[in-house]
């Protein structure tokens, strides 16, 4: 049977240490001159966005690409679903063309979940609405492990829309079982029903938080998928939850500043610590690739899979 | 094929003893002086182990060379599992780890080491592995252990020790730094080939 990767608490802590450990190798094939692995030859990977996507779109690509797949790039638009063809039938018509793995991004909540009841091969969740993004949360840890050593006992500080954020709760559920203490903070709006269930803390304020703090993640304020207004102003926003150069420095020496992109400058994080000594943004985007090598390889590389969901 | 930890399987007592642990470290001392002697001093040899053995036997045989001459040899160590043919045939495994000297292997004569040379598949991995890495003016072959059974057109340029085997038979080649002791063990038919 094959196995997927549908949400980050699909993943053990053996499973995700396993992932961040290949990761760690793959990382090397960026500074080869022959930057290829022969590892997935005759494998399949289609990338099947139905939301709009720069970076992750091509990470997975690359990734798939960088170990000798075969890749085939769906956009929704374009396509055959602006003519109404519904996800089932897209996925079995791909399905069909032989395809061993369906990397998905999708604004419902949940349609990775679906597609995995469909087809035989291997799905990957790359985003699902306000749901999850596990890949995401994948390489968030493998910076976090990179930059201080660690992820056991550290403090990771969450800040912004948590509420329209599937990084935040992948990063929520892996982070937990990696060993590392979350703080959410975010204006009471912007927390989802339910967040007292979710294994982190809660706060309203960013500045009894950040001098505690070895990672401020900032998120994006979501405003595509806001119908109503969550908070008065941009600016209101930006003065209380943005980090701004004066709220760095309330930091400790070694702490690192995350942000998932992308980003709005001057909102949420100031352009000075987004272009900062601390900021690990580029990473982040190169690591990315190490990471989804790394599970496409544990996914599709041999027999079955070695991590993920049944 | 060899690189992978095992525990000796079957009953332990009445698996042979091939090596004990001082005529493993004649043979490694007898290939050092062999790499030395085939080379010319070894001026430009780049000693790459496969893991896991085989970089803890590329480090001695570094070792010995530099003792033997006086001068370093670079030593690293080669992963190959991404390049294996048997990886559809398994569950994926865990990445060892490549490291390679900071000069490169560009120009240089490789010699690859292993503990165990049995099919040839890992040896054949490994020069692919090579082949993405650089390009090597000469690449060799050194093994502690060849235990036959070739199913690839491979052949080792240093041989520690020619050890007749049956399928069924297993070889346990131990090393202090991850064994806690040196020395080659046959082990009983009915193990795990």
């Amino acid at each position: 049977m094959n196995r997927h990767l549908l949400s980050a608490s699909d993943l053990s802590l053996e499973d995700a240490t396993l992932i961040l450990d290949t990761a760690a190798e793959m990382a090397t094939v960026k500074d080869r001159t022959v930057k290829k692995l022969p590892t997935l030859r005759g494998r399949t990977v289609v990338n099947l966005f139905f939301e709009d996507s720069t970076r992750t779109k091509t990470s997975f690509e690359l990734a798939a690409k960088r170990l000798s797949a075969d890749v085939i790039n769906f956009a929704a638009k374009g396509s055959s679903v602006s003519k109404g063809e519904t996800l089932k039938d897209t996925a079995l018509t791909l399905e069909a063309m032989g395809t061993d793995a369906v990397v998905i991004r999708h604004s419902w909540s949940g349609a990775p979940v679906n597609l995995a009841r469909i087809v035989r091969g291997s799905v990957v969740n790359a985003g699902d609405g306000t749901h999850e993004h596990p890949t995401q949360a994948l390489l968030d840890a493998y910076t976090m492990r990179e930059k201080l050593g660690r992820l056991e006992g550290l403090k990771v500080t969450i800040v912004g829309d948590i509420l329209h954020s599937r990084v935040a709760r992948s990063n929520v559920l892996l982070l937990r079982t990696l060993g590392a203490d979350v703080t959410l903070v975010a204006p009471p709006t912007l927390l989802p029903v339910g967040v007292d269930a979710w294994p982190a803390e809660v706060s309203y304020d960013l500045d009894a938080v950040l001098p505690k703090s070895d990672v401020v993640m900032m998120l994006r304020v979501q405003r595509e998928r806001m119908g109503a207004a969550y908070f008065p102003s941009a600016r209101e926003y930006s003065r209380r939850y943005g980090l701004d150069v004066d709220r760095v420095r309330n930091l400790q020496d070694h702490a690192i500043v995350m942000h998932p992109g992308p980003m709005v400058r001057g909102m949420e994080i100031a352009s000075e610590v987004a272009d900062g000594l601390r900021s690990t943004i580029q990473d982040q985007v190169s690591n990315g690739v190490s990471v989804r090598m790394a599970v496409l390889y544990l996914l599709l590389g041999g027999s079955q899979s070695a991590i993920g969901s049944e | 094929m060899t690189s992978a930890p095992r525990p000796v399987t079957g009953d332990p007592s009445s698996a042979r003893s091939v090596l004990d642990a001082a005529a493993l470290a004649r043979v490694v001392d007898r290939m050092a002086h062999e790499v030395l002697e085939k080379t010319g001093g070894a001026s430009d040899v780049v000693l790459l182990g496969i893991p896991t053995r085989g970089v803890h036997l590329a480090r001695r045989l570094a070792a010995r060379i530099e003792a033997f001459e006086g001068r370093p040899v670079p030593s690293g160590s080669l992963d190959t599992t991404l390049y294996r043919d048997d990886l559809r045939l398994k569950s994926p495994r865990a990445l060892e780890t490549t490291d390679l000297p900071v000069d490169g292997i560009d120009g240089k004569l490789v010699v690859l080491v292993d503990d165990v040379l049995f099919s040839g598949r890992t040896v054949r991995a490994a020069l692919d592995a090579l082949a993405d890495l650089g390009r090597p003016r000469v690449v060799q072959l050194a093994v502690l252990v060849d235990r036959g059974h070739r199913e690839l057109p491979i052949r080792a340029d240093y041989v520690g020790k020619n050890v007749p085997t049956s399928l069924r038979e297993t070889i346990h080649v131990q090393m202090s730094e991850i064994d806690g002791a040196d020395g080659v063990l046959l082990g009983p038919a009915g193990g795990p080939a």
